[in-house]
């Protein structure tokens, strides 16, 4: 791989100083590597650790396709650098089921087709994930009606709760669908 | 992006030395606004401390009724958490109406409060911008002006404070803890903020050296209602036109405590203390709360693109109250 894909567009950093040793573990694999302190937790993944599924849509926090669990939570991975994140669980869409046995919200993406070209579809459903664990635990969102109750599973609490993930093809309509079937 | 160190601060005490030693690092916590604004060109720090990893995670509930958040309680947790739901309901609400539900598990409550504009002017470095670049001159003033201030700019800078969170911790008199070299203060939230004036570039008093290490909210008055309701160009993940956070207290048909924050409309969150003064001691009803929003209206200075602002406030505010008085939210 060339040297400047590798490091995520940046020349390496020669001098330790400017480097930071850190263990991640991604999809139940860990990772001991040193990284450029400038490396984000998504160039880390795609570039230096091979893991594809995190996607680099906006690269600024506004898209949502670089979406992972981060420690058991939805994150943005853009605009985390990899140095301050020592010791991270990181699970993305590949390692959440495989081939033979999808996770319940991959196959009700594809059941509902609730994508079209597929690029913000990683970030989809491990946002789906990680906003499906919130709404369990009873957390509110700003359309909740009763701050102390838990939410309803509506349409409207879905598209608020996913609306951190941009879909240039619009696919709104099936990936509310898929997720209601998720959550049945 | 220049290369820089990375310092895991061990303590505060820790955070504060280090700083002192290099005053032109800075301090990272959450990343969701500092790792952009290097990635953009808008800060070029050589070293950046990290305090996001120190023991000031908690929500406490002090003897004296006061709510104590320490400065790394995430955005997501602080919404969500028990007393600020069934206490400071305008709290939690504009916490949740704020960025994305990624987003709000990463950001911070102190990097929620020191965040910087999102000016288009002064996000994009190839344009002059005063409180970038002091001295450049405005790009806002003769340009795209729909997100910005409609009270207290200045001839120097128009730019709106961004953030949610801290137009409600205004609205709830919040107080901001933080710690230098002479040990722990404590400042309203109030007089945290400031006005552009000839110094567009401080958004804070702050002193260059301190760490927030909590914010602090008092009790609420007894049988208060509050909520927060934010206006933008789409229904979610958008910043603010204009917000209102409000908390009222009525007692047999009159108001006998409000306390109202304005968020979009200033370069800080403006507390709406011309609106409060027309409320209490009045009787709930609609022409109060239009009288109430004139009040606080009849002082603003909106820009040429942006009068609608003026407006869209107005019944922002009479929306916001009539709905506390009509329900819990």
């Amino acid at each position: 791989m060339p040297f400047h894909v590798r490091w995520g567009g940046y020349a390496p950093a020669m001098e330790s100083a400017h480097c930071t040793d850190v263990t991640v573990t991604v999809d139940g694999t860990r990772h001991e590597v040193r990284v450029d302190n400038r490396i984000t937790l998504l160039d880390l993944l795609r570039e230096q650790l091979d893991a594809k599924a995190p996607k680099k849509g906006c690269d600024h926090g506004q898209c949502g396709s670089c979406t992972v669990l981060l420690d058991g939570r939805r994150a943005t991975t853009c605009l985390a650098f990899a140095a301050a994140h020592n010791g991270a669980e990181i699970v993305t869409a590949a390692g959440l089921g495989d081939d033979d046995d999808l996770h319940p919200i991959a196959q009700a993406f594809l059941d509902h087709d609730g994508f079209q070209c597929g690029y913000c579809t990683p970030g989809q459903i491990c946002s789906a994930v990680g906003m499906l664990d919130e709404l369990k635990a009873g957390q509110p969102s700003y359309v909740t009606d009763e701050l102390n109750e838990p939410a309803a599973a509506s349409v409207e609490e879905i598209r608020e709760r996913m609306s951190g993930n941009l879909c240039r093809c619009a696919a709104y309509p099936n990936i509310v669908a898929a997720i209601q079937q998720a959550m049945r | 992006m220049i290369p820089f160190a990375y310092h895991q601060a061990d303590s505060v005490q820790d955070a504060i030395t280090v700083l002192a030693d290099r005053p032109d690092a800075v301090f990272l916590a959450g990343g969701t606004n500092l790792v952009d604004h290097m990635k953009l060109g808008i800060i070029e720090p050589p070293l950046l401390i990290d305090v996001g990893h120190l023991p000031l995670a908690d929500v406490d509930l002090l003897p004296d009724g006061m709510l104590h958040i320490g400065a790394a309680v995430r955005n997501s947790d602080l919404a969500a958490h028990p007393l600020v739901r069934s206490r400071y309901a305008t709290l939690s609400r504009a916490l949740l109406s704020a960025a994305s539900g990624q987003l709000r598990n990463l950001a911070t409550t102190a990097g929620n409060l020191l965040q910087r504009t999102r000016c288009v002017y002064f996000q994009d470095i190839t344009t002059p911008c005063n409180k970038r670049a002091p001295g450049t001159g405005c790009s806002a003033i003769d340009g795209y002006l729909r997100y910005h201030a409609i009270f207290g700019a200045s001839e120097h800078c128009v730019a709106v404070h961004p953030s949610d969170m801290a137009v409600a911790m205004a609205a709830l008199d919040a107080r901001v803890v933080f710690h230098d070299a002479d040990g722990e203060h404590r400042m309203a939230l109030e007089d945290f903020y400031r006005l552009p004036g000839e110094h567009p570039d401080r958004d804070t008093t702050l002193p260059h050296g301190a760490l927030i290490t909590a914010v602090e909210i008092p009790e609420p008055p007894t049988g208060a209602r509050s909520t927060y309701r934010k206006v933008r160009d789409r229904a979610s993940y958008a910043f603010a036109l204009t917000s209102v956070a409000a908390e009222l207290v009525v007692d047999d048909d009159t108001i006998t405590s409000a306390r109202i924050a304005l968020g979009g409309v200033a370069h800080k969150p403006w507390r709406a203390r011309h609106a409060e003064q027309a409320l209490i001691g009045s009787p709930m009803n609609g022409e109060t709360l239009l009288r109430a929003a004139d009040a606080e209206l009849e002082l603003a200075e909106p820009l040429p693109d942006n009068r609608f602002k003026v407006d869209l406030t107005r019944r922002t505010i009479v929306a916001t109250l009539a709905s506390l008085a009509g329900e819990n939210r």
